[in-house]
């Protein structure tokens, strides 16, 4: 694909950076040149926000959202909506936070030793960082997918229902029902149905992420975040989860993390390009990847950044 | 672009030498392997060559002396040893020949075999050393009818058959046909034999627990009713008097316990009605006991007075009750199968029968239960307590110096020599919550005391503790390696951590925590220093579970293989005899290990399945 060269830390060679990009303009519409040195060094950024965003209803609001790993700030002041009904894209370079953004909506970072947080997040207006937020009930109300599939050591059945198996559902027929409509939604049931209740940990890779995916979508999450969900996937089962993503919306609103250009360009209605744990341009899918505001934009999605 | 280096600029700098390739590092491993399996392997293939041959029917050859003394007997071994020159002088002319030939043709050393002569009521020995030099010409022959005896008491005999005799008749003579009488008497005997060891134990045992348990009854009652001990010390003359005292003395123990109750104690109806319940309980009892002793006796009758006569190798002859003989075997006539079908009933008899003889003969059938049952009982109580203790440090403690001294002292427990929990279960299980449990269930048993000293449950508990390390290190290695990415998976599907611990992490550790078991299992059914002080002895042939109320006894103390073995070798009277059973003891302690272990690896195959497949 030739974006994982290309999609190193910006900061550690940022004076070849500058003097490259002004040796070699691109065409780009915009004057507004972005100083990533200066970035690195701390200097606030406004991101660029087209303005078709705020046209949609949003399901998931960032608020001036920054995060600390102990002394390290991995997030800085992220503010976005991400509509509802619609696939959002994050791409951006490696370490530049996008899989910090997406475990903070669900509040998984708070497992980690030393991580601190300022803003907020809202969920269909409800806090996400509020005082008295019950993390496990909010974190019912969104599914997440992981960059490497992570079956539990049970059967397919069991991995599906389990998000209802912890809330107490015994009811056999509305497990069943789950399952079947879940499993179906993952595109994965026609495989599977004649062995519902085989260890899930001899599917394929493919097979298994798509499980990950069911399980995810059993309990009618409002947000569906994903995180590379196809990073280590063939090309054939990752044109399978993308054609499951189109199918997901506009029952769900996907957030997903992609390091994959194409992908974001070909599955995703909006797409926002972070860089050094900023927001830097969000906007329509077609406008960031055709007509982007910001050079830098311009740059990464064609492989010329760095 | 950089040019290629020639090839032999690099050989030119021996990175190809024998060191960097690693080959004396793997010849290193190899010959730590190696030497860790050779160990293993002479272990025990020395403990099962000694420990398989001990039930063999060996040869019985009978031996003559230049005394002119005849021994027979089964030869436990030979050795050479080194005499002192003085022996030389003592010896006959011819004998001196004999000795100083085979001294001059083993570098100076003699030969002598140790045979095992039985018969210990005639000549007060088992074994006898047999000098090779004194053995005459053609002094040494496989008798035919050579016949081991093995008895209830004194040990084996071994001899031959001569005459059978009835209640003082003489009913046969001769070898053969005094051996095929005793073919068809010895069954009926033994099965009557049987009976009556059945009613002496089993029967009379019955009879005590009722009395005893009707005794524990007026007890409570009077421990209910605050009887004062006058009363009681009187009533109890009055019983004895009643059982066998004048007519006199009945009057002047009632008198007795009538001047107690008028000077103030007056017995209430109920306990009136206890005393009436236990004397009637008692009497039922003693006519049952007059019964069984009844039965006894003329079981006794009937096979008593059954006699095989052996003429010993010397010539002497010994009158042996046959009722009394377990087996008599003619090895020298047997064939191979003969000898087989010998060897797989003594294994039989060894592994379900009761011990006889000071342990040295018999079954160690008690042995194997307490054996099994305490390693059992440890082992359902050490896993769950060792995994809640590392499920705490591992999943919720805050990590902190605090939590690290835990872990080094959990780890420093598993180095204290295990003589200390042995003393530690003896002070703070038997002698304080042991003794808490008496005086507040047992009250009516004491002065002695039920859970108040060592028993089955207690050794269980201190091994125990004693392997309490073994599980928490090996639960916390498998809580650590649950992955964190399946962990994340569950807490975001809005699992509590609780929920993430009980249907994740727990499920995907069990393996490895079965490994903490298999291990805490493996140590603790081969400890023996710690029991000796909780509850195991020597002879213990009730079991700890039976068919008297309340049927499963905890309290009671127990038979362990280990401690017979150190029994069997280090106490035994008869240490030669012995020493074939320690090795045998020791054998069946491994595979009842072994046993243990496969069971629980299987268990832990059968978790591993669920958790295997392929990844992609
Ligand atoms: N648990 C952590 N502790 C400290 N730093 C972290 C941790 N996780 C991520 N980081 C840092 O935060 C930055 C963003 O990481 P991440 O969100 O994983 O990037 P991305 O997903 O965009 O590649 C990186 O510089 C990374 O080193
Ligand atoms: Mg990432």
């Amino acid at each position: 694909m030739g974006h994982a060269d290309v999609a190193k830390p910006p900061s550690l060679n940022a004076s070849t950076t500058e003097t490259k990009m002004f040796s070699n303009p691109t065409p780009s519409q915009s004057e507004i040149r972005l100083d990533l040195a200066a970035i690195a060094a701390g200097e606030p950024v406004e991101a660029v926000i087209h303005e078709e965003v705020a046209s949609e209803e949003s399901i998931l609001e960032i608020d001036r959202f920054a995060l600390h790993y102990g002394s390290f700030k991995a997030l800085h002041d992220i503010s976005m909506s991400v509509p509802k009904g619609k696939i959002t894209a994050l791409i951006g370079p490696s370490g530049c936070g996008k899989s910090t953004l997406l475990r903070s909506v669900n509040r998984l970072n708070d497992l980690i030793d030393g991580v601190r947080v300022d803003g907020d997040m809202r969920l269909s207006g409800d806090s996400i960082y509020g005082r008295d937020v019950d993390v496990i009930e909010l974190r019912k109300r969104m599914g997440m997918v992981f960059q490497k599939s992570n079956p539990f050591p049970m059967s397919i059945y069991e991995n599906v229902v389990y998000a209802l198996r912890i809330d107490g559902q015994r009811n056999r027929r509305v497990l069943d029902e789950v399952c079947e409509r879940s499993l179906r939604a993952a595109a994965l049931w026609d495989e599977v149905k004649d062995r519902l209740h085989e260890s899930a940990l001899g599917m394929s890779g493919g097979q298994q992420q798509r499980l990950c995916i069911a399980r995810a979508v059993a309990a009618e999450p409002e947000v569906l975040l994903m995180d590379e969900p196809c990073s280590a996937l063939d090309p054939i089962a990752t044109q399978k989860i993308e054609e499951l993503m189109d199918s997901l919306v506009p029952h769900y609103s996907v957030l997903i993390v992609t390091h994959n250009m194409q992908q974001a360009a070909r599955s995703s209605h909006y797409t926002a390009y972070m860089v050094l744990g900023r927001l830097i341009e969000y906007g329509p899918t077609q406008r960031i990847f055709q007509n982007p505001k910001l050079p830098e934009t311009e740059d990464y999605i064609t492989g010329r950044f760095g | 672009m950089v040019e290629p280096r020639p090839r032999a600029a690099r050989a030119a700098h021996g990175g190809g030498t024998l060191l960097s390739a690693g080959e004396p590092v793997v010849w290193l491993m190899a010959a730590g392997l190696g030497l860790a399996l050779a160990m293993i392997a002479g272990l025990l293939a020395m403990i099962l060559w000694n420990g398989g041959a001990t039930f063999w029917p060996r040869a019985l050859v009978e031996v003559s002396t230049s005394d002119g003394r005849v021994h027979l007997g089964e030869v436990s071994r030979h050795e050479r040893y080194r005499p002192t020159p003085e022996i030389y002088a003592r010896l006959d002319p011819e004998v001196r020949d004999r000795a100083e030939h085979d001294a001059a043709a083993h570098e100076g050393t003699l030969g002598r075999t140790l045979l095992r002569t039985a018969n210990y009521d005639l000549t007060g020995t088992h074994f006898t050393w047999i000098d090779d030099f004194e053995i005459e010409e053609g002094g040494r022959s496989e008798p035919e009818w050579g016949v081991t005896i093995e008895r209830l008491e004194w040990g084996r005999f071994y001899g031959t058959p001569t005459r059978a005799v009835e209640q003082g008749r003489t009913v046969a003579e001769g070898t053969e046909d005094t051996w095929a009488w005793f073919e068809e008497v010895h069954p009926r005997l033994r099965s009557l034999w049987r009976q009556k060891r059945s009613l002496e134990t089993h029967d009379v045992g019955r009879v005590n627990h009722e009395l005893e348990s009707a005794r524990l009854e007026l007890r409570e009652a009077e421990l209910r009713e605050g009887v004062p001990p006058e009363w009681i010390g009187a009533w109890g003359e009055l019983q004895r008097a009643r059982q066998g005292g004048s007519a006199e003395e009945i009057a002047d123990a009632e008198a007795r316990v009538d001047r107690i109750e008028n000077a103030g104690f007056v017995p209430t109806q109920a306990f009136r009605e206890a005393v009436a319940e236990f004397e009637s309980r008692e009497a039922a009892g003693r006519e049952r006991f007059a019964e069984i002793v009844g039965e006894v006796e003329s079981l006794s009758q009937r096979m008593d007075g059954f006699e095989v006569v052996m003429r010993t190798a010397d010539g002497t002859e010994a009158p042996l009750e046959v009722a009394d003989i377990v087996r008599a075997i003619p090895q020298n006539r047997l064939g191979i199968v003969g000898r087989l079908g010998v060897y797989l009933s003594r294994w039989i008899e060894f592994l379900v029968d009761d011990p006889r003889e000071a342990n040295s003969e018999g079954g160690v059938f008690p042995a194997i239960f307490g054996t099994v049952a305490m390693t059992l009982i440890m082992t359902i109580a050490v896993v769950p307590f060792g995994v809640l203790a590392a499920l705490y440090l591992r999943e919720y403690a805050k990590a902190g110096p605090m939590i690290s001294a835990v872990r080094i002292a959990v780890n420093n427990l598993a180095g204290v020599p295990s003589i200390v929990f042995g003393v530690f279960g003896l002070g703070f299980f038997c002698y304080v919550v042991g003794a808490s449990i008496d005086e507040l269930l047992f009250e009516a048993k004491l002065p002695n005391p039920t859970y108040g000293k060592g028993g089955l449950l207690w050794a269980s508990l201190t091994l125990a503790l004693l392997t309490l390390p073994v599980v928490i290190v090996a639960t916390e290695e498998a809580l650590a390696a649950v992955p964190r990415s399946m962990r994340e998976g569950s807490y975001a599907c809005g699992a509590s951590k609780w929920q993430t611990i009980r249907r994740i992490v727990l499920p995907r550790a069990m393996p490895g925590i079965m490994t903490g078991a298999i291990l805490a299992m493996a140590r603790g059914a081969g400890e023996v220093a710690p029991l000796m002080l909780v509850g195991a002895v020597k002879l213990a042939p009730e079991l700890a579970v039976d068919a008297t109320a309340p049927y499963v006894h905890p309290d009671r103390s127990f038979m362990h293989l280990g401690f017979h073995i150190y029994d069997l070798g280090f106490q035994s009277q008869n240490s030669e005899a012995a020493k074939p059973m320690v090795f045998t003891t020791t054998l069946l302690l491994i595979i009842l290990i072994m046993l243990l272990n496969v069971i629980a690896v299987w268990l832990r195959t059968r978790l591993r399945r669920r958790f295997a497949g392929s990844q992609f």
